[in-house]
């Protein structure tokens, strides 16, 4: 039943783990860029990734949403290459190509025939170095970034809603300004704005080439250095240190109310410790406390006392969690109430499970079954090349080791019910969180 | 731009590329047929079910109830309850997924090798002896209504349904298979035990599986899964009108932007020109920044963030159908570029060089589509349900690559319809009259 549910419930993909260790390889070019082979030769497709350890959390104040701006700017041509002939040309051979941006990283992909590998590695290191941008292009595309805008959160509540509550948890941090930036700084953004921030980061030793499909390690290794190995690395790459948040002294909350809202819904965001290097145990107990507690539409415990009995508060309910992140991340959860139920009594009964789950932690049935699940991810997942190919681009862009990306499953399954609890009291405590209730708002009088 | 060039040449010679799995055709002791392609290197099965028709089976005063079946269907089964049932999936690590849409009830099931013929018992009990409780219907129903009421308020279904309303005439495409909120609050649990001997019967079955499975152990699973099914089912709906018709209709919708979709008759997939039209579709409305849509509404422009078009094939019609979201104060500029586009295409076809690139694409880009056991096996599946022979992987490109200049000019004429376009609008446009 989980395709009846209203919004996208957070599935297994948390839990899946890495490739087994002996279908990667890594190596690091002289200059500085490291590489990541994933090799799957079960059909002769490649995928080729550049990951830049830089995103919109690394944005200068004013200048919102110029990391993203920048990304779509990466397709409007090089000192070899015109105006849109990149996708062009990866579309020409047969092959698929897109990018995109988090706080955290940005990245580049590629899907092609894996015969047609060296020429995507030649146009992307020629990108990263010699891009050239037409003062005419930079308007069009701006254009498209402010329609983006519209569609993905002018247009959305819950999205509204979100920018709003993220605004809220990060005072000083840029986590809390939207990656897309709001719309009165991307209607100033300009072409020198763009070349600020891609000279500043876009480099060979901050990158990070991912591999994945059908393609040997010394193959890779030979193209890399051929059309990567030149490029001159950079001097001055800044230590990713970003202004960290004051202590939050109280509990934060808002109501949103729109027109557009259909079903109106309680959400809730806790500050909570991301993965760190050498470092994973609290966001793995974290990773299965989310799993526990909203994972299931049926067998979750918000699911069980929400969703099922013969009063039920609520309609749908959820919690998450990602710790792959440079700095902390967000625990959350949300419920829809019944249509009958008013929102602080649904807000009541999602704290009264929490507040449960705080005393008794968890259920030993409902552990050991996560635990099955967790060893099978790993089976699963390595269907999934290109997943894998995303999982170590990300988690290697955020400062994570090797070591903590293949040791990530066995963290999972190390975490006790004990190590659940403690890190549940310690994270959900709402003088460290954000409420925020979406509400629909009565159509004004024709 | 010159290095590109030698590149270019090099790829000229380059071995063609052929999707290269290899599909096998197995046959149940009891008669199922299915189609296999083994994958032994990880240790788990991806096995897609498909019963053909769907939603459109609804019993016209019942709408919905095929619906909140299929939502149902995974609520419990035997002694087990919701709970239960879901708690037995997990513990096996094995993953359920059912669905329908306008043609079809989709059972999606993941299982691993060291638990197969578990697995296989839990799914057989969900889709033979489905409980339905009156407790889980009753849950279910609250989530399709809250959906119903979702859709109220989304301007990418209140668009499609209208298009629909206006192309369809009374066959069931015309109306939103959730049902309506009136038409699911009536639902009774007998509509589910109806609706689920109504069409999730062994006369419409198409199955397929990919991954650590092999034809032999294949055959009998099949039997077993499926074979309490009852033999017939419900009869097919025939085909719906087309009753589309040039013009503009506009809803008013609150937002800064207008969702559009735009239409007309589309072709068969059976159609000697249906490959010439592939072609055609994607040199203008294709999803890549090269298509012409993408490239003058977007890229010159910047009046959209996405834009493309389809060719869409039910059961028992066809469409060509495009969407994109632009400014109010934009989208009727943008419409007015898409009418020239489709006169374009229509009177000057394209050119050679857009003729072979975009060959290019369609056959490089096929074998992509094979990437993983799941997807395979949902491949598999719907080329069955469209007649296709289990050679076609190995067949598919030669079909494009025999598309003549000619072929596409002609096809042009025909596909592309520039007066026939309908344009619904959801939104506030400024400068967009509506026709009707």
């Amino acid at each position: 039943m989980s395709h009846r549910a209203l919004w996208a419930a957070t599935c297994l993909a948390a839990l899946s783990g890495p490739a087994l260790a002996d279908d990667v390889t890594t190596f690091q070019l002289q200059n500085g860029m490291d590489v990541v082979v994933i090799e799957d030769h079960r059909a002769p497709v490649v995928t080729q990734m550049v990951w830049y350890r830089t995103g919109a959390a690394d944005e200068t104040a004013g200048h919102s949403g110029i990391a993203h701006f920048l990304e779509h700017l990466m397709f409007k041509g090089t000192d070899d290459l015109a105006p849109g002939e990149f996708s062009a040309t990866v579309e020409a051979q047969g092959g698929d190509d897109n990018a995109f941006t988090s706080w955290d990283y940005t990245a580049y992909f590629q899907r092609i025939a894996a015969d047609r590998l060296d020429l995507m590695m030649k146009m992307e290191a020629d990108r990263m170095r010699d891009l050239q941008l037409l003062e005419d292009d930079v308007l069009t595309e701006r254009n498209v970034i402010i329609e983006e805008r519209k569609s993905r959160t002018d247009s959305n509540p819950g999205a509204l809603l979100n920018e709003q509550m993220r605004a809220a948890q990060f005072m000083n941090h840029r986590y809390g300004i939207p990656i897309i930036g709001w719309k009165h700084e991307i209607e100033q953004l300009d072409r020198q704005d763009a070349f600020d921030f891609y000279n500043r980061y876009y480099a060979p030793n901050n990158a990070i080439l991912v591999v994945a499909g059908d393609v040997t390690p010394d193959a890779v290794r030979a193209m890399a250095e051929t059309h990567y190995g030149p490029l001159q690395p950079s001097a001055d790459i800044a230590p990713r240190t970003r202004p960290s948040e004051p202590p939050q002294l109280a509990e934060r909350r808002l109501t949103y109310r729109d027109t557009r809202v259909s079903e109106p819904y309680v959400t809730r965001s806790y500050i909570a410790p991301e993965r760190d290097p050498g470092d994973q145990a609290d966001a793995a107990a974290l990773t299965i406390l989310a799993e526990l507690l909203g994972g299931s539409g049926t067998t979750s415990l918000f699911a069980r006392a929400l969703q099922f009995g013969p009063a039920p508060k609520a309609v749908y309910s959820t919690a998450y969690y990602d710790g792959t992140s440079v700095d902390d991340a967000t625990f959350g959860m949300l419920v829809v109430p019944m249509p009958d139920v008013p929102m602080e009594e649904a807000e009541a009964a999602m704290d009264a499970v929490v507040a449960k789950f705080l005393e008794t932690g968890p259920d030993a049935e409902d552990f050991a079954r996560m635990k099955t699940q967790i060893r099978a991810s790993e089976i699963y997942a390595r269907d999934n090349v290109e997943g894998l190919a995303r999982k170590y681009g990300e988690a290697l862009a955020v400062g994570l080791t090797l070591e903590d990306i293949k040791g990530w499953t066995a963290a999972l399954d190390a975490v006790t019910p004990e190590q659940v609890t403690e890190v549940a009291r310690k994270v959900l405590n709402r003088d460290r969180a954000v409420t925020g209730w979406l509400l629909p708002k009565e159509e004004p009088a024709q | 731009m010159k290095m590109f060039q030698i590149a270019a040449l090099w790829l000229a010679f380059a071995a063609p590329v052929h999707a290269a799995i290899d599909i096998q055709t197995v046959t149940s002791p009891g008669g199922i047929t299915a189609w296999l392609v083994e994958e032994p290197g990880i240790p788990f099965t991806a096995l897609e079910i498909r019963f053909r028709g769907g939603t459109s089976l609804d019993d016209p005063a019942k709408r919905g109830a095929i619906n909140l079946m299929t939502a149902t269907i995974e609520e419990g089964t035997g002694d087990l309850d919701s709970q239960g049932f879901a708690k037995a999936r997990d513990s096996l690590a094995a993953s359920f997924r059912f669905d329908a849409d306008e043609d079809t009830i989709s059972v999606s099931a993941q299982f691993l090798t060291e638990n197969r013929d578990q697995a296989i018992d839990l799914l057989r009990r969900a889709i033979t002896e489905p409980s339905f409780d009156q407790e889980a219907v009753d849950r279910v129903r609250g989530q399709v209504l809250a959906n119903i009421r979702s859709d109220a308020k989304d301007p990418d279904t209140l668009a499609s349904r209208a298009l629909r309303e206006l192309a369809f005439g009374d066959h069931p495409y015309a109306t939103a298979d959730d049902g309506t909120a009136e038409s699911v609050q009536a639902l009774t649990r007998d509509d589910m035990i109806a609706a689920h001997k109504a069409t999730m019967t062994r006369d419409r079955i198409y199955v397929a599986a990919a991954g650590n499975i092999s034809a032999p152990e294949l055959g009998p699973l099949l039997d077993k899964l499926l074979g309490g099914l009852p033999a017939t089912g419900a009869a097919l709906p025939g085909r719906a009108p087309m009753n589309l018709t040039g013009g503009v209709t506009v809803k008013d919708f609150p937002g800064p932007q207008s969702t559009v979709i735009f239409a007309h008759e589309g072709i068969k997939r059976d159609d000697p020109d249906f490959f010439a039209a592939s072609i055609l579709n994607e040199v203008l409305g294709g999803g890549r920044f090269s298509a012409r849509l993408m490239t003058e509404v977007r890229e010159k422009r910047g009046l959209t963030y996405g834009i493309g078009s389809y060719l869409v094939g039910y059961d028992q019609a066809e469409m060509l159908v495009g969407q994109f979201s632009s400014a109010n104060g934009t989208v009727g500029q943008a419409i007015a570029v898409i009418r020239d586009k489709w006169a374009r295409i229509a009177n000057e076809g394209i050119s050679e060089a857009e003729l072979t690139a975009t060959k290019t694409y369609l056959t490089g880009s096929y074998p992509l589509r094979f990437d993983g056991n799941g997807t395979i096996a949902s491949i598999l599946v719907g080329m069955q349900m469209i007649g296709l022979s289990p050679d076609y992987p190995k067949t598919r490109n030669d079909k494009v690559n025999a598309v003549t200049m000619e072929d596409v000019k002609r096809v042009a004429k025909r596909l592309f319809r520039p007066d026939d376009l309908r344009f619904v609008v959801v939104g506030q446009p400024e400068g967009v009259v509506a026709t009707d």
